[in-house]
């Protein structure tokens, strides 16, 4: 492990696909920043994968209460032909967690990439315009940006469906909510960006040129204000998740006939917890935790590899650490810590 | 609440004469213009929620329609002025809502201003219960995690620190009812008290709807422990998610401090690693807890929402969802009205304390 070697890799273009946005972090990490994001791929994968493949994976469909042999039995302890046991209802546990990772899926792309969508085109105009327009949208975007973000959510789930409706009229309902919490974060980056862009040399240059305020905008401006973008979709998608999961529990979700969706079923299973009946709570519940672990996990890594001072480096003088927040370290404390990080 | 706002610009004037001609800036005129960015997020928020809460309908049709026939809705609507312009309404709306009249509940037709202070005492006891759970919990491990720095430890605080935040409350609050309550039997499964120690607590002189302050003053401690028994497993339900937050800003900041000269220079006077972490380091590491504490209330209300529904926990949060399924939409818009002021005004209050503290915040 000697360093030189790795200064030259550095100097170096690397070959493409080593320059992908998560390949590349993978090769800058080391000891206990490599363990974190491996783990954390490792069940983002596992959580995309169940969506993918949600229905060759479930026995069951999300709202199956019976077949050829007759109606599933109410709240049956998990085993044999159910898994993870059935609900109240008889719908099977397995089989509505696997399909709940489909809904989480669906809910988070949509959300995402509408409030990337409108919060980037605000947060351009806003900050290259300035002006009035400037003032009045930074002020709402920071009162809604103090607020609550589930209540908004719900006020937006109220607006749009009057609560509940069906699997895409839920879904859209659940990522518009969503979606109106995180437009300010997105404009708040974006014309922050924007503004420190504008003063630069090249855009100057552009209007020399001639070029109109629209191409400076998406061409000059926009490839280079949206280089955070990456990394506050990983944190937001587990955020994403976690809204959905607090509208469906107060009732706000997907209807269970439309969609399966976790928070509902924790809100169901609420009921059981008073008799003992364990089953309808935990795996949805674990479902959530382990998908949010997964996805802060990445974008925390990201985070700390794209930033040099966190970066952990490879070779670090025992004692002399910098002021970081995931950990580098001596060589001889790494294994066990990244062993602890894989086991959980 | 007017007295907390406004006495620290007569009391820090007093203060900082000398100072204040150097920063140029000055701390009062800074309190002033933080204390009136206050009204424009409230009005804001109140604009946003009443628009779009009209945006579906006026509210009667919302929470009776289809159970009555059309022309006694009709009737009511008028009745209501639920007809007019809505621009009539909203400035109507705005009018009383500065009298501080939030309108009356449609479903169980009360008062929403005193809904609001009935159930408001339940949210801020669980509130403060739960921050007392994070503090106690977030500082002292975050400060373990900065000593054993990139120990087991360390990583270990860290996975609990992210699981704080990944588990969502009412996930943590049913594994906390499952294992506490209906396994243990150690606690109650849900409420805030015991239907005799309630009836006890109202039947006293002017209560104050916070059980534990109540039940203290009228000395009866049998109705004390059973309120503690059943405040402990929402507490620590929002507490927890907070307590992974705290936890590692304190080992970030401490860490940060830990490096400066000035702990150096106590190590080498022989000052020991317990008093470098729990005075030296910490001290300076307060300041963006105190700022992040503030950002947490906002996070704190959106997840007490959750806790009371997950302990049927009588406050705004539990109303707010039965408000919800009940269509009554008047409540609804009270409560997040009143949750709108809170979380602006601990906002202000947070900033003036980081100033008071830190002059470098000022502008």
């Amino acid at each position: 492990m000697s360093i030189e070697p790795t200064i030259a890799a550095e100097s170096r273009r690397d070959p493409w696909f080593r320059r992908l946005p998560v390949i590349s972090h993978f090769n800058k990490s080391v000891g206990l920043q490599r363990g974190m994001l491996v783990t954390g791929l490792v069940l983002t994968g596992l959580f995309l994968l169940t969506a993918i493949f949600a229905p060759l994976i479930a026995p069951f469909g999300f709202s199956q209460i019976s077949d050829a042999e007759g109606n599933f039995p109410a709240q049956q302890a998990p085993g044999g032909k159910h898994l993870l046991g059935t609900t109240v209802g008889g719908y099977d546990v397995f089989s509505r967690v696997v399909w709940g990772a489909q809904t989480a899926v669906l809910v988070i792309i949509v959300a995402v990439i509408m409030s990337i969508f409108i919060g980037v085109i605000l947060g351009l105009v806003s900050g290259y315009i300035g002006g009035w327009l400037d003032r009045i949208l930074v002020v709402v975007a920071d009162a809604v940006y103090a607020f609550p973000s589930l209540l908004v959510a719900i006020v937006m789930a109220i607006v749009i469906s009057g609560g509940r409706s069906s699997l895409w009229g839920g879904i859209l309902a659940a990522a518009i909510s969503i979606t109106v919490v995180f437009i300010p974060q997105y404009f708040r980056v974006i014309r922050a960006e924007t503004i420190r862009l504008k003063a630069e040399p090249f855009v100057e240059s552009a209007k020399v040129v001639g070029a109109s305020n629209i191409r400076i905008m998406t061409r000059h401006i926009y490839r280079n204000a949206t280089r955070t973008l990456p990394l506050i979709f990983t944190l937001n998608a587990s955020e994403a998740i976690l809204t959905l999961a607090g509208l469906g529990f107060l009732g706000f979700g997907i209807e269970p006939t439309s969609a399966a969706e976790w928070g509902f079923d924790l809100n169901k299973a609420l009921a059981d917890t008073t008799s003992g009946i364990w089953w309808t709570g935990v795996f949805p519940g674990l479902a959530i935790v382990l998908t949010v672990v997964g996805l802060t996990l990445v974008g925390e890594s990201i985070n700390d590899l794209n930033d040099p001072r966190l970066r952990g480096r490879r070779k670090a003088a025992p004692g002399k650490t910098g002021p970081d927040t995931a950990g580098s370290g001596t060589a001889g404390s790494q294994a066990p810590v990244s062993a602890e990080v894989s086991s959980s | 609440m007017t007295t907390l706002i406004e006495a620290p610009p007569s009391d820090a004037d007093g203060l900082l004469p000398t100072k204040k001609k150097a920063s140029g800036g000055g701390l009062g005129q800074y309190i002033l213009i933080r204390f009136l960015l206050i009204f424009p997020t409230i009005f804001i928020l109140v604009t946003l929620v009443f628009f779009l809460m009209r945006i579906t309908g006026d509210p009667i049709t919302a929470a009776l329609g289809g159970r009555l026939p059309p022309e006694q809705l009709a009737e009511r609507i008028h009745a209501a002025g639920y007809d007019r312009p809505i621009f009539v309404q909203y400035f109507e709306y705005l009018g009383q809502l500065i009298t501080g009249n939030f309108g009356t509940t449609l479903s169980d037709n009360r008062p929403v201003s005193e809904m609001l202070t009935t159930y408001g005492a339940a949210t801020l006891e669980l509130s403060i219960n739960a921050l007392l759970v994070a503090l106690l919990v977030g500082i002292p491990l975050g400060m373990i995690a900065a000593h054993r720095r990139d120990k087991a430890a360390d990583a270990v605080l860290r996975i609990f620190a992210i699981l704080c935040y990944a588990t969502p409350v009412f996930f943590a609050g049913l594994l906390l009812k499952l294992t506490f309550a209906v396994w243990l039997g150690w606690l109650p499964v849900a409420g805030r008290a015991k239907t005799s120690t309630e009836l006890a607590l109202t039947a006293l002189q002017a209560p104050t709807g916070i059980y534990w302050l109540d039940s203290l003053r009228s000395g009866n401690m049998a109705a004390l422990g059973d309120v503690f028994a059943h405040a402990v497993l929402p507490a620590v339900a929002l507490g927890l998610l907070t307590a992974g937050i705290f936890l590692r800003l304190v080992r970030t900041n401490v860490i940060g401090t830990l490096g400066k000269d000035y702990v150096e220079a106590g190590r080498s006077r022989g000052v020991s690693e317990f008093r470098l972490v729990t005075k030296h380091a910490y001290k300076p590491a307060l300041i963006p807890i105190i700022t992040v504490m503030g950002l947490q209330i906002a996070v704190m209300l959106g997840g007490a929402v959750l806790t009371e529904t997950t302990f049927e926990w009588k406050g705004l949060g539990f109303q707010l969802a039965t408000y919800l399924t009940a269509r009554d939409f008047v409540a609804v818009q009270g409560i997040v009205v009143l949750l709108a002021v809170i979380v602006a005004v601990t906002n202000f209050i947070v900033d003036i304390v980081a100033a008071l503290i830190d002059p470098r915040v000022r502008y």
